[in-house]
């Protein structure tokens, strides 16, 4: 038997891998997308290992909540970042600072 | 009709005039816009002499028109009353009044600012009788102030002239220090007695005599001190008596109908006015008489000093209008409040007249007014030359013309008055005497006869002045000549003004009737010095015409300090002008500009901007910032939510 912590430390370090490729990617956009999507993996890691400690069913159905959400999420994630290519003509994230003002 | 209405009538009319002079003077033109003021003034004229015959047949009248404000218990009113004094004062404004404006339209016939100035006289007709008719302190400072600021107003007349807008800015200065005192005055009244209506404060007055007040540096004032002392600061200032004297000289760069209206008949006898309407407080404080009757006396007689050497017609008059309100300051202070109110009126006739007929001369010599370039004007000029005379008779005091009354009482008031420094004050109305029989004629000569000096282009255009201007110099000489003769019995035995002035100040054992004066005249100082004065003036400047060159360059430091007028203006200049100035400067600079604009106001914004420059680098724009302070501020939240 596997305990609880195992799992809750695979979804501590699948989200610090995420938060890491968010902040430490100075290129494509695209990679700053798939870090979202292994941030909110690793949320449903944890779902799942407390659904089954606890023996609560609920937990899991919301992992598929979750991932319904995150697939809606990646297909507007990649129309934005479509339009946003033909109109900057990049999709280098150092370039994109226009929330400046 | 019922008294209130007659009331309210007089000085209306005058504001009604003013106002269609003023707004609607470009549009019904000259010839109207005069109509309309001398109507108005006119109309105030007739109902004064209605009033006044009303009040001397016994009615006399103290009452509320119209309440404005009410601020605690304290009643904020139009009010009149009106017995004797304001009777005489009133017939005395409007007739005056009358005759400047029947005087200006040959005056300022080609003035372009002929409606404008009908408007500005009939407005300070208006404020003149508001101010005479008041019966609270209040409406006494309405009308003290508006005749200020109608003085201010026609001392700027010319106000492309440099000299009269200085003119003028100077008289408003001055006015305030002295206005800044009458508003002490009422302040202090109003903090004493609760209450700002005549009657009532004159009745509280006696019981309230001893009160005393903390004063600075832990000294003790009687408020009644206080009170008279504060409102005559004021009186000073509107009166013109030493050290507020500055701004009346200067006042004659206004056109002449107004120095004979305003800054000598009217306006500056309100200082007068006002003490004498204040008798019944001032009797209270012996100690405010007896610095009503040294400022007088100084003013009397150093004023008059300068008005022997000035070469210029309209300052000759102006100066000797000084020295005069200075006589009747001091029969002020010698308690002789009637006989101080006789004398403004015998003064405002003949003083007008004088100034008039200065005007008249202008105008003949085309605004020439240096009497160096006159002379010789008593052929082409009978009228102007003969109604001049009289006004110069009656200022020189010579009987039995007005001011012989007038000034003859005033001198034997102080000759037996009690107060401190009567003495002193007795002197210098004496050597004035001497003084303002010579000044006035060295006028008279230096204009009249004699050689004209003038150059033959101003000699041949000499002529007689219109009817519009005689005509007023003649009705201003009648009163000149009869004024005394007709009033002095009623004036002294108190029956003119009976209650409205504490009466006093008169001998009882001197027989002050007309005739006895006329019998006791030729055995009397102030007559004889009169004469002298009146000689000397001819020797100095038809016999010897040398001398007064001679006795200059003899007494050369008395004769510079003269034409220095005794430093006042150079002392006000450097001190008070010329400090405020300074210290203008210094808190321009330092204050405005360094402190408040440079560290404050610029300071603040400096702030700003750093604080900004440095903030802004937070604000990258890159959305991976934005997530990782994100995340950090939810770390920095949760540790604090686990582990506090």
């Amino acid at each position: 038997m596997i305990p609880l912590s195992h799992y809750l430390i695979v979804g501590a370090l699948l989200f610090a891998i995420s938060v890491v490729g968010i902040f430490l990617n100075r290129k494509n956009l695209v990679i700053i997308l798939m870090a979202i999507e292994l941030l909110l993996l690793a949320a449903n890691m944890n779902f799942v290992a407390f659904s089954h400690y606890l023996g609560n069913l609920s937990g899991q159905v919301f992992v598929f909540f979750v991932l319904t959400v995150a697939a809606a999420e990646a297909a507007i994630g990649l129309a934005i970042l479509i339009v946003l290519f033909r109109t900057r003509r990049s999709i280098n994230v150092q370039d994109l600072d226009h929330l400046k003002g | 009709m019922s008294r209130e209405l007659l009331y309210l009538l007089i000085p209306l009319s005058c504001l009604v005039a003013a106002l269609v002079a003023g707004f609607l003077g470009s549009r019904i033109g000259r010839v109207n816009a005069h109509r309309a003021a001398i109507g108005g003034v006119g109309l105030a004229f007739a109902l004064s002499c209605v009033v006044a015959w009303d009040v001397f047949a016994g009615n006399h009248f103290n009452g509320t028109i119209y309440t404005w404000a009410i601020s605690g218990g304290t009643h904020f009113v139009i009010g009149f009353l009106i017995d004797p004094l304001s009777a005489v004062m009133m017939v005395i404004v409007t007739f005056v009044s009358l005759m400047v404006h029947i005087y200006t339209i040959g005056y300022m016939a080609e003035d372009p600012g002929y409606t404008r100035f009908f408007s500005y006289i009939a407005l300070f007709t208006f404020a003149m009788l508001m101010l005479v008719m008041s019966n609270n302190f209040l409406q006494l400072f309405f009308g003290w102030e508006a005749v200020g600021l109608v003085s201010y107003l026609l001392i700027g007349f010319w106000y492309e002239r440099d000299s009269a807008i200085r003119a003028n800015m100077k008289a408003f200065l001055v006015n305030r220090v002295g206005d800044f005192g009458f508003i002490l005055g009422i302040g202090a009244v109003l903090a004493l007695f609760g209450s700002l209506d005549y009657q009532s404060v004159f009745d509280a007055a006696p019981a309230l005599a001893d009160r005393t007040t903390q004063g600075p540096f832990g000294s003790e004032w009687h408020w009644l001190t206080l009170i008279c002392l504060l409102l005559f600061v004021g009186a000073m200032g509107k009166s013109a008596q030493v050290p507020l004297h500055v701004w009346l000289p200067d006042s004659m760069e206004g056109p002449t109908p107004i120095s004979a209206l305003i800054h000598a008949a009217t306006m500056v006898t309100a200082g007068i006015f006002l003490v004498a309407r204040m008798s019944p407080l001032f009797e209270l404080s012996l100690t405010a008489l007896s610095v009503v009757l040294i400022v007088g006396a100084l003013t009397a007689l150093l004023m008059a000093f300068v008005a022997l050497i000035q070469t210029d017609i309209k300052r000759v008059v102006a100066y000797s209008t000084l020295s005069q309100l200075g006589y009747m300051t001091v029969a002020l202070g010698a308690s002789a409040y009637s006989v101080a109110i006789f004398h403004l009126a015998t003064h405002a006739f003949f003083k007008a007249l004088l100034f008039l007929a200065a005007g008249s001369v202008i105008i003949a010599m085309h605004h020439e007014q240096d009497m160096r370039r006159m002379g010789g004007l008593r052929k082409v000029m009978p009228v102007t030359y003969v109604t001049c005379v009289i006004g110069s008779l009656a200022l020189a005091g010579i009987p039995p013309f007005a001011g012989f009354f007038s000034k003859d009482a005033i001198i034997e008031a102080v000759h037996y008055s009690a107060t401190p420094g009567a003495g002193f004050a007795y002197v210098a109305v004496l050597i004035g005497v001497i003084l303002t029989a010579f000044y006035s004629f060295r006028l008279v000569f230096m204009t009249f006869h004699g050689e004209g000096r003038m150059d033959s282009k101003t000699r041949a255009h000499l002529h007689e002045s219109p009817k519009v201007v005689t005509f007023p110099l003649i009705a201003l000489a009648v009163p000149s000549v009869l004024a005394g003769l007709l009033f002095i019995n009623v004036t002294m035995d108190g029956s003119l003004f009976g209650n409205s002035i504490v009466p006093g100040g008169v001998p009882g054992d001197i027989d002050m009737t007309a005739g006895g004066m006329l019998a006791h005249a030729p055995f009397a100082a102030p007559f004889w010095l009169a004469i002298l004065g009146i000689a000397g003036a001819w020797v100095c400047y038809l016999w010897k015409p040398e001398l007064p060159g001679k006795v200059a360059q003899q007494w050369g430091g008395l004769y510079r300090v003269l034409e220095k007028k005794y430093g006042f203006d150079e002392f006000y200049q450097r001190v008070f002008a010329d400090g405020a100035r300074g210290l203008g400067d210094v808190l321009s600079e330092w204050g405005d500009r360094r402190l408040i604009d440079g560290w404050l106001v610029n300071g603040a914004a400096r702030v700003v901007v750093r604080t900004a420059s440095l903030v802004r680098h937070v604000q990258s724009g890159l959305v991976y910032h934005y997530a990782f302070v994100m995340i950090i501020g939810l770390v920095a939240l949760m540790s604090w939510f686990l582990f506090r």
